[in-house]
């Protein structure tokens, strides 16, 4: 439904944008991160059809945004960064006007309005000001702007940005329900959101793709993917330490103290799944465990790694 | 059409959803008056015309048109809604239009609503009111050249005060360039086909065509061709500055 084409944005001599390609069928919601400043809002610009690409495009249902403009934005509904709406307008006002550019007009207008309107729960602020509108609520009328006509191609640039944590569940709720439908992307700092919702991601930094994957495939290149996680009284942990660090395949022991407690963390040699031969060395050896469990891998070691904050990361 | 025509209300909904609307209205009624009643001596000159109201126009429109039209572009770029704006499925050309209109028929209405000066003469006198209605479009053609040039500037500024100042610096120099004091500068020793150029290119010796109630074509012709090489000069500008 969306295809973006070896998409090149250069501002001046820097290449914001550089050689961008991929392909988001329907039914898929692809996860755009990358840190502030990656090119993922550039990119964004060029697909929805603001800016003009230095080269490259994006085909929307088969429309070229360059070739066919009016087409092609027909097809896309765009939450711009910062959700944008017109301040001096309500909500009421603002889809009504949007509502007449995307041409519908009389009852068919109003149901299509009351439905979003019911959807995103922006009933009791219809007729205020856009300016006197929380943040939240702001962010939600531009969602409902991009949703208004049903488009097939979704475009949410931070669609959670500034919502708590109430309204980032039902903001994830809207995109996971509407997705079988439709070609989605959004962007987001949130690693917590890619798991939640999308179904593949793309980490871009310095305008490029760096990573492209499903969340699972991206979490097992992370160094604690299959990492085991013990949790042992403290007295004998130099010694349990000392075994483990003996055990083939295991590359490093590291004692932790997190959120979740104190704990030992054995990573292993090539990400390998190493927790039956622990659970066996325990049993032989008598520890008196509270916990063993075997790390699924944590998306921000991967996205660290791979947009350069940290070095480390294991071999694909 | 349609799209031009949505575009249009929003924008004319636009000046009055703010006390801009009613705050230029009144101001402009209330200096319209002023000027003419006491720098245009209405009363004393002693002629059913509206001659006294309509010298000042160019005068006041400087002031006034520039405030209309500052915000067109420049308050869409400062506050991000551009992007919105150009990503839904309209042409550049129609925004571009349906803002310059909105903002040209919000000047017809406060243009409109200075008919006691109208209602006054007749009731006063008998004036030829062929020359009013004449004077009438003169005057709301030069709103629409100040408005064309104005949108254009508003588009390549996120600045509403320096795209205010800079419009009305611009009409400025379009409107003396007319006025005997400026052509007095070169006469003498610029060549004739030079002074009439500048004459030409000049909204004052237009407008003071038309107010002297001779339509002509050349006039209108002119402030046409005014109003829509600035609106192209404004699309231009939006295309080229809007991502800044």
């Amino acid at each position: 439904m969306l295809e973006v084409r070896n998409l090149v944005k250069h501002f001046g001599p820097i290449a914001a944008v550089d050689d961008v390609s991929f392909a988001v069928p329907k039914g898929e919601v692809l996860g755009f991160l990358g840190p502030n400043g990656a090119g993922k809002s550039t990119t964004m610009k060029m697909i929805a059809g603001f800016l003009a690409p230095s080269a490259g495009t994006a085909v929307i249902c088969g429309h070229d945004i360059l070739a066919r403009p009016l087409a092609a934005k027909r097809a896309i509904g765009y939450l711009p960064e910062g959700a944008p709406a017109y301040p001096d307008m309500s909500p009421a006002e603002f889809l009504g006007f949007i509502a007449r550019i995307r041409g519908f007009s009389g009852r068919e207008a109003r149901r299509r309005i009351d439905r979003i309107v019911e959807r995103i729960h922006l009933g009791e602020v219809m007729n205020q000001p856009i300016e006197t509108l929380s943040k939240g609520y702001r962010r939600r009328v531009g969602v409902a702007q991009a949703l208004l006509h049903d488009p097939p191609v979704v475009i949410l640039d931070e669609p959670t940005d500034g919502l708590d944590p109430n309204q980032k569940y039902e903001m994830r709720r809207i995109i996971a329900e509407m997705a079988p439908d439709k070609a989605i992307i959004i962007s987001t700092h949130l690693l917590d959101e890619v798991e939640a919702v999308c179904s593949r991601a793309i980490i871009i930094a310095r305008g490029r793709i760096l990573v492209d994957g499903t969340p699972a495939e991206l979490r097992q290149r992370s160094r604690h993917h299959n990492a085991v996680r013990l949790e042992v009284p403290i007295g004998s942990e130099a010694r349990i330490r000392a075994e483990l660090e003996k055990l083939p395949g295991v590359a490093a022991v590291e004692a932790v103290d997190d959120g979740e407690g104190r704990a030992l963390l054995v990573f292993t040699h090539a990400s390998r799944y190493l927790a039956g031969e622990i659970a066996e060395l325990a049993r032989t050896q008598s520890w008196k465990l509270t916990t063993l469990r075997v790390e699924r891998g944590r998306l921000d070691d991967v996205f660290r790694a791979v947009t350069g904050a940290a070095p480390e990361l294991a071999p694909p | 059409m349609r799209n031009t025509l949505a575009i249009f209300s929003r924008e004319l909904a636009a000046y009055f959803a703010t006390p801009l609307a009613y705050v230029f209205i009144v101001i402009f009624l209330v200096l319209a008056g002023v000027l003419t009643f006491f720098l245009g001596n209405f009363f004393e000159r002693g002629q059913a015309d509206l001659q006294a109201f309509f010298t000042f126009h160019p005068w006041l429109y400087l002031v006034l048109v520039p405030a209309l039209s500052m915000r067109l572009w420049a308050e869409e770029r400062k506050s991000g809604t551009i992007e919105l704006f150009l990503t839904l499925p309209i042409r550049l050309r129609e925004a571009v239009v349906a803002k310059f209109l909105a903002a040209w028929c919000f000047a017809g209405i406060a243009l409109a609503l200075t008919f006691p000066f109208w209602v006054t003469v007749n009731f006063l006198g008998d004036p030829d009111n062929g020359v009013i209605l004449a004077s009438y479009l003169a005057s709301w053609l030069m709103a629409g050249a100040i408005l064309a040039l104005g949108a254009a500037v508003s588009a390549a500024t996120k600045n509403q005060v320096i795209a205010f100042v800079v419009t009305a610096a611009l009409a400025f120099v379009l409107i003396v360039a007319g006025t005997s004091t400026v052509l007095g500068l070169f006469r003498g020793w610029a060549p004739e086909a030079v002074i009439r150029a500048v004459a030409g290119a000049s909204i004052f010796g237009h407008y003071s065509a038309v107010t002297r109630g001779v339509i002509a074509f050349a006039d209108l012709f002119y402030f046409a061709s005014l109003i829509v090489g600035f609106l192209a000069a404004n699309a231009i500008l939006v295309d080229l500055k809007k991502a800044d």
